[in-house]
Parts: structure tokens; C-alpha cells; sequence
């Protein structure tokens, strides 16, 4: 596929097929539903001869539990969901965790809490970056800020998840899967991912495989968890990802991800027009969270404000990382509001008036 | 009285580990376990064959059926059955459930995947109570059974009647075969004094195997299977056995609900 003018959840949809997506579950939900509806449209199309099965479950919980049997028989899984759909979710993946599975789950995040409303929001930060459903795990969680990375996280996730055997989420949100950009699709090798040491295939000519999450031997269940701790490690060491915009010579330096970061790259261009020395650090995974390169700049002396759709989510994540060196500005919306360039400029200046 | 003679094959089935089951005694999930292990062992399936473990007595079911195994959330094992069936057509997937599991909290992905002629088997064991959890109230328990959450007896005025999962499922227009079978011993006097019949395990070997068969042409396959928890029904054993020939089957009447591929007969 060459350039194409898609909206953001589209663009996910073909990602996933392109990804070489075996099995999809869909629970409609607004403002994901374009997801389910164009890979039932592309159901059958030779293009993408991995692409198996569709099934519309009823309800969020079949289809989370519907990925976790596909997953466990070694299947490209997904199902994508919004915000209420997402807490239903929770169950599977807490399952999903433990049992080292591996597959794909978007949340085209809204307002909540509760139905709250259609508009974006990135108020399930916590839930998607810290666990989200019982018992201590995490997910990886991308953030894409374009329908250009809505379109190639999908094989980004799969990569992850079937090289950490865990389960991987793209964390977008009304916005980015609205969102109509022109996008492209790189020509990529199908990846190979072998699952034959641990997928559910039939036990034939060797031991049986079990994906179990119980455990009722205490000290059997803290070795287990151990080692997805020690799991948990090396993605933090090898997976981290962010984009850091001029920030070098920077004296003041936004954190924000997905759409907010496309509006606060705009504020940094229009400073440096201006002379201001301004920049961005737009985190791509939430978990494992860019820790390191905030610390850095902190230790620099830069000033941070960080500018995010709910009351201070990803804002706790920042302050862990720079500590006490530096003074944080916040800028947060909600209710689906998303600031403006403008809103995000005045608050930069009022954080040098606090600063100084 | 008639004779009846239960073939025992020499040596262990290949289809089951050389581990101890957990069950108390008295209670007939062994025989279920040693009933499928046979059946996979007669079809020559066990290569192929995937088990999802539920929540509830029969959760450690991996530790005794030697397959593949996907322990499920309590409830889902039919969504988590049908989620691998659909990508690994090829395998044999079944499940084996409790009544709470299959008729409370897992009732919607029950209907579900038999409404959709999901190919997979569904084995409910109906013991009229929640036994893992200690004794609560099932969907199952009889009218006036005192449980720990029903201790002055279920009033089926507040939390409905007994719940007839096969006749459910019967009426549900995409399965294949729906059975009531039992695993409880019967009770007969002989000149000797009383003696215990095997005559519904025999019933339900062979509907264990119709399960599998069906599933092997393609559709969704159903066997109920009454059974006792004399610990948390708080009766000796025997006495547990003789409640559930005189009482469950009163509400749970065995027989064949639905078979439309004509396996069984």
C-alpha cells in the first residue's frame, strides 16, 4: 500500500492486517468503531491471506477472553475497544500478564470517567500504565500522535508482544483515531514469531503445555512472578522509546504524548520562531515510561511543563523521574477538550514567573 | 438383576498424568477425568487436544488430563475455547465446567458460543453448589437446599428457580447434542443386601464420547453431568448419593435433549 488518506483508526486496522493480523475480536464502541467495521469490510481479501477469522463478540469480555484462547494457540490476536470497554478489558489482560501471552489491544480513549462523553481524553493513563486490572503487571503501552503511527504500531506491538510474550496496548484516543492524515504503509517482510516452546497446539512427540495464572504454592507463585519482574526489567532497559524535539539548547522543555504533543510541537516551533529556546519530549511508550532522558534534562537545569488531557496522570511520571532537581509546570484538559497552542504558551510563561 | 460389566483396560491411560487428583471423597469429578481421559485415549485424540481448565473444582484439571492446557477466567472458558478453536480448527477443544461457572457467571459466553455452533465441547458438572468457594449457592441449588449463603434454605421466590442448563441450551437453535447424563452410583437391593450400580457411568462414558464425535463434526456439544459434593452438601457419602438419585434428579432429569447429527442413536 502507497500513500492513502485515512482516518486514524483505519489506519490502525490496515497496520494490523499489514502486521499479518490472524484473528480479530470487535465489540462496537464509539470512537474505536472503525476498527472492528473496516476489518470486517476487508474480511476475505487475498491481500491478506494471514487474515483468518472475524468474529463480533457480545461483549467486551467475550472478546478479550476470545483473544486470550486465540493468543494461547499461537494466533496474531487483537480487539481494540474505548475507554468503558477498556475497564472491561482488564480481566483478560490481568489473566493474559501472568500467562505470558502475547497480543494486541487498542484504546481509543475518551472522556470518563463513567461514559463521560466522545471527545479525547487520556485519562486511563493509569489504568493502561500501571496494570489496569488485578495483581502487579504491566502492559507495553504505545502512544501513537499521528495516524502515520497509528498505521505502523500495530507491527511494532506484535513485535513486542511476541518477543515479550505480553500483552502489548496502543494507547490512542479520540483524536488520533479520527483523525484523517495521509499515510504510508512501508513494504515490510511479514515477521516470523516462534511460538512452539508455549503455545496451546496439541501435545504431539512433547510435554504438555499449560497457560495457567494459578499458582497455589506461594513460593512457586513469587518465582513466577519473579521472572516477569525480571521480564518487566528488560523491557524497561531495551524498550523505551520517545521523541525529543530541540530540546538540547532548550530552557524549557514540554512533556506531553499523543495529539497534545502534536499541539505542543506547534508551541515550540512558534517560540523558536521568537527566539524562545523551547522544546518537547513526547513519550512513545508510557510503559516502560522514557525515565532516563527526563532525568538528563533535569539534571541540565531545564524547566519542565507538562500538558496532558485529564488532571495529572503522566505528571506523576515525570516528577518520579526528574525528583526534587527541577520544578514541574502542569497544564491539564479534560472532558474532551484539547488545549490550544495559545492556552499552552501562556502556561509556559506563567512557569518562568513561578520559576524566578 | 442384570449384569453389568464395565471393560477396564490393563495399565494406565495415556491421557491421564500420574499425579493424585485433589477431590474429596465421595465425589465423582475423578470419574469424569478418568472418563474423558479414556475417551481421548479410545479416539486417539490426545496429540491434538486442548483442554480450557475453568474456575472451580475443576480448575487443576491439568494437573490429571495429560494434554495442552488454557486455564481460563472463571466463566470465560467457552470464549477462551472458542477464541483457540477458531484459529486451530484442527484441535480437539473442550472444557469442563461447574454450574456456577457455566449458569452464572459465565452464562453469556456459554449461550454464546453455543448459539453460534461454536465446535467445542462443554462438560458441566452439576453438583447443585459452589464447591471450590466452600459450599455457597449455585444457580443449581434445589428449592429449600441450605448452603452457606442460603442457610434458612434457597428461597426461589428471591433468587429464582433451579436452573435447567440443558433445557436451555436445547432450546438454543445452534447446538448439535445436548445430554443430561449422571455420574452418581445408584443404589439396588439384592438378595446380598444393597449394592452400587455403575449403569450411569456407563450412560455417561458414552456421552462423553458423543461429545467429542459431534465436536468432530463440526458442532457445539453439550453434557451436563449431575454429580454430589457431599462435603459441602454436609451428608455422608452414600446418604449424598441417595439425595442426588432421589432429589436432583427430580429437577434434573437425565436423558437426551437434542442430538442432530443422529450420534446416539
Amino acid at each position: 500500500m502507497s500513500r492513502v488518506y485515512l482516518k486514524g483508526n483505519e489506519a490502525l486496522a490496515y497496520g494490523a492486517l499489514e502486521a499479518g493480523l490472524n484473528a480479530y475480536f470487535a465489540y462496537p464502541i464509539t470512537p474505536s468503531s472503525e476498527i472492528p467495521e473496516t476489518l470486517a469490510k476487508e474480511f476475505g481479501n487475498k491481500k491478506f491471506p494471514e487474515y483468518k477469522f472475524f468474529l463480533q463478540a457480545a461483549s467486551e469480555l467475550e472478546a478479550i477472553n476470545m483473544v486470550l484462547g486465540a493468543s494461547a494457540g499461537g494466533a496474531r490476536a487483537m480487539t481494540a475497544t474505548s475507554s468503558p470497554g477498556f475497564s472491561l478489558k482488564q480481566e483478560g489482560l490481568s489473566y493474559a500478564a501472568t500467562m505470558e501471552l502475547p497480543f494486541l489491544v487498542a484504546n481509543i480513549s475518551r472522556a470518563g470517567p463513567g461514559l463521560g462523553n466522545l471527545g479525547p481524553e487520556q485519562s486511563d493513563y493509569f489504568q493502561a500504565t500501571k496494570g489496569g486490572g488485578h495483581g502487579d503487571y504491566r502492559l507495553i503501552v504505545l502512544a501513537p500522535d499521528s495516524v502515520q503511527e497509528m498505521a505502523l504500531f500495530p507491527r511494532l506491538g506484535f513485535d513486542l508482544a511476541f518477543k515479550y510474550r505480553n500483552p502489548v496496548l496502543i494507547l490512542g484516543d479520540a483524536f488520533t483515531g479520527q483523525l484523517k492524515e495521509d499515510v504510508e504503509f512501508p513494504e515490510v517482510e511479514l515477521a516470523q514469531y516462534n511460538v512452539s516452546s508455549w503455545a496451546t497446539t496439541g501435545a504431539k512427540g512433547r510435554e504438555p503445555h499449560v497457560l495457567n495464572s494459578l499458582e497455589l504454592d506461594y513460593e512457586k507463585q513469587y518465582r513466577h512472578m519473579a521472572k516477569i519482574f525480571e521480564k518487566y526489567k528488560q523491557v524497561e532497559a531495551n524498550e523505551v522509546r520517545f521523541e525529543e524535539y530541540l530540546t538540547e539548547d532548550a530552557e524549557k522543555v514540554i512533556v506531553a504524548f499523543g495529539i497534545v504533543a502534536r499541539v505542543a510541537k506547534g508551541v515550540v516551533n512558534r517560540l523558536r520562531q521568537k527566539g524562545i529556546r523551547v522544546g518537547l519530549i513526547r513519550p512513545i511508550t508510557l510503559w516502560p515510561f522514557p525515565k532516563a532522558v527526563l532525568s538528563k534534562l533535569a539534571s541540565e537545569g531545564k524547566q519542565f511543563l507538562v500538558v496532558e488531557l485529564n488532571t495529572g496522570q503522566m505528571y506523576q511520571d515525570v516528577k518520579l523521574a526528574v525528583g526534587d532537581k527541577v520544578a514541574v509546570g502542569f497544564l491539564g484538559k479534560w472532558g474532551g477538550i484539547v488545549p490550544t497552542e495559545a492556552e499552552v504558551e501562556a502556561r509556559l510563561q506563567r512557569l518562568e514567573a513561578v520559576l524566578a | 438383576m442384570s449384569q453389568l460389566i464395565l471393560k477396564v483396560k490393563a495399565g494406565r491411560l495415556k491421557s491421564l498424568t500420574e499425579n493424585l487428583t485433589h477431590y474429596c471423597a465421595g465425589c465423582e469429578h475423578g470419574t469424569l477425568t478418568r472418563l474423558i481421559a479414556s475417551a481421548m485415549d479410545d479416539m486417539g485424540i490426545r496429540e491434538r487436544t486442548v483442554m480450557v481448565d475453568s474456575v472451580g473444582c475443576s480448575v487443576l484439571a491439568y494437573n490429571y488430563i495429560s494434554c495442552d492446557h488454557v486455564v481460563a477466567p472463571h466463566g470465560r472458558a467457552p470464549a477462551v475455547a472458542a477464541g483457540l478453536k477458531r484459529v486451530r480448527p484442527d484441535l480437539m477443544v473442550f472444557t469442563v465446567q461447574g454450574d456456577g461457572d457455566a449458569a452464572s457467571i459465565g452464562l453469556l459466553e456459554l449461550i454464546y458460543a453455543a448459539k453460534r455452533s461454536t465446535p467445542i465441547t462443554v462438560f458441566l458438572v452439576n453438583n447443585a453448589i459452589y464447591g471450590m468457594t466452600g459450599g455457597q449457592m449455585a444457580p443449581t441449588s434445589l428449592q429449600g437446599q441450605v448452603t452457606t449463603t442460603t442457610p434458612f434454605g434457597r428461597d426461589v421466590a428471591l433468587t429464582g428457580t433451579e436452573f435447567d442448563t440443558s433445557k436451555l441450551l436445547a432450546g438454543i437453535d445452534g447446538t448439535a447434542y445436548v445430554k443430561r447424563s449422571s455420574l452418581v452410583l445408584t443404589e439396588l437391593s439384592s438378595p446380598r443386601g444393597k449394592v452400587y450400580t455403575i449403569k450411569n457411568i456407563l450412560d455417561a462414558k458414552k456421552s462423553v464420547e458423543t461429545a467429542f464425535q459431534v465436536q468432530a463434526m463440526g458442532g457445539f456439544a453439550f453434557v451436563e453431568l449431575l454429580s454430589t459434593c457431599s462435603v459441602n452438601w454436609k451428608m455422608p457419602i452414600l446418604e449424598a448419593k441417595r439425595y442426588a438419585n432421589e432429589q436432583m434428579i427430580k429437577k434434573y432429569p437425565l436423558g437426551l435433549f437434542k442430538d442432530t447429527f443422529g450420534v446416539e442413536k
